[in-house]
C-alpha cells in the first residue's frame, strides 16, 4: 500500500471515502479519510445526527452515511487522528467550501489569503479564509473555512500563511 | 531505634497506568502509597499535547496534558487515601521486601506487603557515528523541552523512526515552528498511525522509508548528517547516501520496558522483541514470578497510554485481591480484561499479541 510507504493516501484510498457527485450537490458532507483499522472510537459518538455508523469492534474503520450527514463540522475536532474534513460543492459557483482542523499558531483570520496545500504539502491553489472556529468546546482544535476554487476541493486539506508561519 | 515505615501497597511510577493502579486499588479498600520520581503525577502524560486515540473509557479524544488531572482527581475523591511521594526515587530492593528510596539526597525505606511496578520504559539508543555530537536527541527529550520547558531543541531536525513517537513529535516540533527536514524510517512501512504520518506529510514534511542514518557530522556540535537507502535486507545501498544541514537528530527508534528494580528483586525476565527486549515475566493477574510483585504499563512490556491504564487497574484489583480486598474482583476483572482485548484486537494490536503470546503461554507463576 502506497499510503504505508509515504503517507499519502493514494487515489483508490480517496475513491472508497469520497461522496458521489450526486450527493456533492446537495450540499455540505464530511469526508473521513482513515484508511487503517486503529483502535479508535471517538468519532462515532461525535455527530448529533448518527451519521457515523455505530462500530461492531473499536478497530472497525469509520464509515458515514452521506444521507444523514448534513456536514455540521462537529467530528471535526474530535477525530484524534484530525483525518476529518468537510466539503460543500454548492457554496459558490466558482468555489467550494472546505473545513479543516488546524493546530497552528498564529491562526489565519477571516479574510485572509493562504495557500491551499494538497496531501503532499505541496501548494495548489489559494484559498481565502472564510471563518474561524476556535470556540473552547473544541479543545484546541480549531476548523479554518476555506473558499478555494472547485477543482481543488478534493485537493486542499491545510494551509500555509502568507508571511513566512510555519504551515 | 525508629520503626521502619510500612504500607500495604506501594505503586511505583506515577503515570497512566501505576495512576490508574493506585486509583483502583484505592478503591477496592488497599492502603497504597504511590511514589515518583518526577515533582508531579502524571508521567510521560505531560508531555502528550495531542488527542488520545482508543475510547472513551481510555480518554479517546482527550488531549494526553489533560489525562493527569482527570486521574489525580479521581486519586482524591477517594473513598481511600493515597499517600503520595513526589520527588522521591525507589532506587534499590532488599530481599526482605524493602524498598529503599531518595528523596533530596536523603535515604528513607518502606516496606510493603504487595508492590506494582510501573516504571514505564526507556528510549532506544542507534549506533551510528558521531551520535554522541550535542544536537541528538531522544524523542522523549525533545518533547521535556518543548511541552514541558518551552523550549526549542534547535531550527533543523531529522527526525529519525516513523513509529507513532516519531511522527507525533515531529508534528509538535512544527507546531512549535521547528522546520522538520525529513522523518527516516529503515522498515519498509510507516510503523506509526497513518492518520499521524498524513498530517505531517501535508505539513510537508517527507516521510523516506527504506532510509537510515549513516553518520551524524559537526565540529562542537551536530550540523548535518548523512542519510541512506536501504535495500530489502536492511543493507545501506551504496551510492544512495545524502547529505542533509540541519542541527538537531531526534531518534524515535523504540522504547524498552524500566525494569532494574525487577532485575533486582530476582523477577524472571523473557526477551520478547515484540514488547521492546527483556519483560518480566508475569500472569493475566500482571503478577510477576516473585508473587507479591506486580507489574503494569510499559514496564510490562512496551504498549501505549491506553492499555496501560487498563493494565494498571488490573494490577491494581488483584493486588487488592491479595490483600483481602476482593469486592467485585470477577466482574471488574472480566471488564477490563474486555477493553483491553478490544484495544488489542485489530491489525495495529498484531504484534503486542504475538509478544504476549511468547510471554504469557507456557510459563507457570504462583498465584
Amino acid at each position: 500500500m502506497l499510503l504505508a510507504k509515504t503517507g499519502v493516501p493514494a487515489a483508490s484510498d480517496l475513491a472508497k471515502v469520497i461522496p458521489s457527485e450526486e450527493r456533492l450537490k446537495k450540499g455540505a458532507v464530511a469526508i473521513i479519510e482513515c484508511f487503517q483499522s486503529i483502535p479508535c472510537n471517538p468519532c462515532q459518538f461525535a455527530c448529533p445526527r448518527g451519521a457515523i455508523k455505530e462500530f461492531a469492534d473499536i478497530n472497525d474503520i469509520p464509515k458515514i452515511d452521506f444521507d444523514l450527514c448534513d456536514g455540521c463540522g462537529t467530528c471535526i475536532s474530535k477525530c484524534p487522528g484530525l483525518a476529518i474534513f468537510v466539503v460543500d460543492a454548492t457554496y459558490g459557483a466558482e468555489e467550494a467550501l472546505v473545513k479543516i482542523p488546524y493546530e497552528f499558531l498564529p491562526l489565519p483570520a477571516k479574510g485572509d489569503r493562504v495557500a491551499g496545500l494538497n496531501r503532499e504539502g505541496k501548494e495548489v491553489c489559494e484559498a481565502e479564509v472564510v471563518r474561524v472556529q476556535s470556540a473552547k468546546g473544541l479543545d484546541k482544535t480549531p476548523i479554518i473555512w476555506l473558499s478555494v476554487p472547485k477543482d481543488y476541493m478534493m485537493e486542499v486539506r491545510h494551509i500555509r500563511l502568507k508571511g513566512g508561519a510555519v504551515s | 531505634m525508629k520503626s521502619l515505615r510500612k504500607t500495604e501497597l506501594a505503586v511505583i511510577g506515577g503515570g497512566p497506568a501505576g495512576l490508574s493502579s493506585a486509583i483502583t486499588a484505592m478503591r477496592q479498600g488497599a492502603e497504597v502509597t504511590l511514589i515518583d520520581r518526577d515533582p508531579v503525577l502524571g508521567g510521560q502524560l505531560i508531555k502528550q499535547t495531542h488527542m488520545f486515540f482508543g475510547s472513551k473509557d481510555q480518554f479517546a479524544s482527550i488531549r494526553g496534558i489533560d489525562i493527569p488531572s482527570e486521574l489525580i482527581k479521581a486519586l482524591e475523591e477517594g473513598p481511600g487515601k493515597v499517600k503520595v511521594e513526589l520527588g522521591t526515587t525507589v532506587i534499590g530492593y532488599y530481599d526482605d521486601g524493602v524498598i529503599l528510596m531518595e528523596k533530596d539526597n536523603r535515604a528513607t525505606t518502606l516496606l510493603p506487603q504487595r508492590i506494582i511496578v510501573a516504571t514505564g520504559a526507556a528510549e532506544k539508543m542507534l549506533p551510528f557515528p558521531g551520535n554522541d555530537l550535542p544536537g541528538v536527541y531522544g524523542a522523549g527529550a525533545v518533547q521535556t523541552l518543548m511541552n514541558v520547558y518551552g523550549i526549542k531543541p534547535g531550527k533543523r531536525v531529522l527526525m529519525v523512526g516513523a513509529g507513532n513517537i516519531g511522527l507525533i513529535v515531529s508534528y509538535q516540533l512544527l507546531q512549535a515552528g521547528v522546520e522538520v527536514v525529513a522523518i527516516i524510517e529503515a522498515a519498509p512501512h510507516i510503523g506509526g498511525y497513518l492518520v499521524h504520518a498524513s498530517k505531517v506529510r501535508r505539513a510537508g514534511v517527507p516521510i523516506y522509508t527504506s532510509c537510515s542514518i549513516k553518520e551524524a557530522f559537526g565540529r562542537e556540535s551536530v550540523e548535518g548528517a548523512v542519510i541512506c537507502r536501504l535495500d530489502e535486507n536492511w543493507q545501506p545501498l551504496p551510492g544512495t547516501e545524502k547529505t542533509l544541514e540541519l542541527d538537531v537528530i531526534c531518534l524515535a527508534v523504540g522504547l524498552s520496558p524500566l525494569t532494574e528494580l525487577l532485575w533486582q528483586a530476582g523477577c524472571k525476565h523473557k526477551y520478547v522483541p515484540e514488547l521492546g527486549g527483556y519483560v518480566p515475566v508475569r500472569n493475566e493477574k500482571m503478577q510477576t514470578s516473585i508473587p507479591y510483585i506486580y507489574v503494569a504499563g510499559d514496564a510490562a512490556g512496551v504498549e501505549e497510554a491506553s492499555s496501560a491504564m487498563i493494565e494498571g487497574k488490573l494490577a491494581g484489583l488483584f493486588a487488592a485481591a491479595s490483600l483481602g480486598y476482593d469486592h467485585d474482583l470477577e466482574s471488574l476483572a472480566a471488564t477490563y480484561r474486555k477493553e483491553l482485548e478490544e484495544l488489542r484486537s485489530g491489525e495495529a494490536g498484531s504484534k503486542i499479541r504475538q509478544g504476549l503470546a511468547k510471554l504469557i503461554g507456557g510459563v507457570s507463576v504462583a498465584s
